[in-house]
């Protein structure tokens, strides 16, 4: 039997082999995310966000217990660093969810970024595909977190979660880092701890400015993950957010968005591989001696060897 | 192709020092590897499952409280139901030499005692995982 046909009758070492082929770029992932594509758009992604060390794996891991004891299945991306320089990772974040490992219903898988800036592993939202296609019911997808703007999370999901924790006290730091705008929903974890008060006024001071009446309020949410306190209340939450979306066809216009970027980058990726396989190195080291020695620009060079690439 | 090596690390058992493997962890991460850590008081099923959520090449596991002879087989069992038998299963701890050579027979990896350096677990790892797997069909 073909790892493809084992994936269709809900084999869970053939997802996972293909989720690798995906991750890895495999001559025939693009065939493999092809073939599966009209099984897609079913699963609900919920993404979450944060600085590393506020909660979001524990939250996961609360969110995704109550989820399938509700008869979903659940599917879980956690994204980690990869080092810059030797391009290995270590992925941590299962640490928070060991229980879940084991319960059915739920998939569980590590991503590192591999060199891609955006909060996301490059190949994420093409393993959100392989998950959706596969049956899951709800996709959560944890980023890196490392505080740069996490734009990527928006393109690859429905609602998105913000974490923050009282020792943070940066919520106005958040707002320059762009953090404020991706959130739909605003988390106040830790809530144990001393002046979680004091941020959640600070944040609702803030969203004053952008809450319209008649619209989606962007509330705010206290939790206590490790006491899985305030988890219904979130998940109450994410689900009312999807209600608004859907009925307001927002849900629509943002997954259209989303295909978009999807096609740029299909045609993208492509055609750097084009212009990698028809440009060698010795090529390339050619014109650097022509560009160098004044006999051309850089400019018409580069015209002209798009010119004979034949698109 | 963008393969890297996936390796899980667990620390099964009832003890609580994670001092070493975090070390050998992090020397596996700088050698290029990609390290999933589940951490403490894993048992044998939580090790298989989240192996094969993750793909992985290879399980590595730290064994301090002298429950090797129990927990080793008891992996390679669970890999065997799953058809998994592609993933090596290695392991460190205080392991006495006997038994290392019945754990090797029954089909477990190198194992490590104290005083091994992540060095050689790292030359190991490359050495043994260098043929790769075999591909299997997608289509
Ligand atoms: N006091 C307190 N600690 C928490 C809470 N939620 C998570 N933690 C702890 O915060 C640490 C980091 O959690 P983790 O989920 O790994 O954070 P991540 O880096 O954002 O994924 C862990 O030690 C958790 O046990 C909470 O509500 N209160
Ligand atoms: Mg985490």
């Amino acid at each position: 039997m073909s790892l493809l046909d084992r994936f269709l009758q809900k084999d869970e070492v053939a997802l996972s082999r293909l989720i690798s082929y995906v991750e890895n770029q495999a001559p025939d992932y693009r065939k493999i995310l092809s073939s599966l594509y009209s099984r897609t758009g079913k699963a609900y992604r919920v993404g979450i966000t944060g600085p590393p060390g506020a909660g979001k794996s524990t939250l996961v891991d609360k969110l995704s217990c109550d989820l399938i004891q509700n008869g979903n299945e659940v599917g879980i991306i956690a994204v980690d660093p990869s080092s810059p320089f030797t391009g290995g990772a270590l992925l941590g974040d299962r640490i928070r969810m060991q229980d879940l490992t084991t319960k059915k219903g739920i998939f569980i898988r590590s991503m590192a970024t591999r060199g891609s800036l955006g909060g996301l592993a490059f190949a994420t939202k093409e393993v959100s595909l392989l998950l959706d296609a596969f049956g899951k019911d709800f996709i959560l997808i944890e980023t890196v977190g490392v505080g740069q703007i996490e734009l990527d999370i928006v393109d690859a999901c429905d609602t998105t979660l913000v974490v923050f924790v009282p020792e943070s006290g940066d919520s106005i730091q958040a707002m320059k880092a762009g953090l404020m705008e991706i959130a739909d929903i605003f988390v106040v974890n830790k809530a144990d701890r001393e002046g979680a008060n004091r941020i959640v006024s600070e944040l609702d001071m803030i969203l004053d400015v952008r809450r319209k009446k008649g619209e989606w309020n962007y509330p705010i949410v206290s939790t206590e993950a490790v006491n899985n306190k305030g988890i219904d209340d979130l998940l109450k939450k994410i689900k009312e957010h999807r209600k608004y979306i859907t009925e307001n066809h927002l849900l629509e216009k943002h997954r259209k968005e989303q295909i978009k970027s999807e096609l740029k980058k299909i045609m993208e990726l492509k055609l750097k591989e084009l212009l990698e396989k028809n440009l060698s190195d010795a090529n390339l080291d050619q014109l650097a001696e022509k560009v160098y020695s004044g006999q051309e620009d850089p400019y018409s060079a580069g015209e002209k060897i798009l010119e004979n690439l034949n698109l | 192709m963008r393969k890297k090596y996936r390796i899980l690390l667990a620390k099964p058992g009832l003890d609580g020092h994670d001092r070493g493997i975090k070390v050998v962890a992090a020397a596996l991460r700088d050698a290029g590897f990609e390290v999933i850590y589940t951490g403490l008081r894993q048992t044998a099923e939580m090790i298989v499952e989240a192996a094969i959520q993750e793909d992985v090449d290879a399980i590595g596991m730290s064994i301090l409280s002298g429950a090797h002879m129990t927990l080793f087989p008891a992996v390679l069992d669970l890999l065997k139901k799953r058809k998994c038998e592609h993933i090596l299963v290695f392991g460190g701890g205080i392991i006495p030499d006997e038994d290392i050579s019945k754990l090797e027979k029954k089909g477990v990896g190198k194992l490590f005692t104290p005083g091994a350096t992540t060095g050689e677990i790292i030359e190991y790892l490359k050495k043994a995982l260098k043929e790769g797997r075999k591909e299997e069909a997608v289509f």
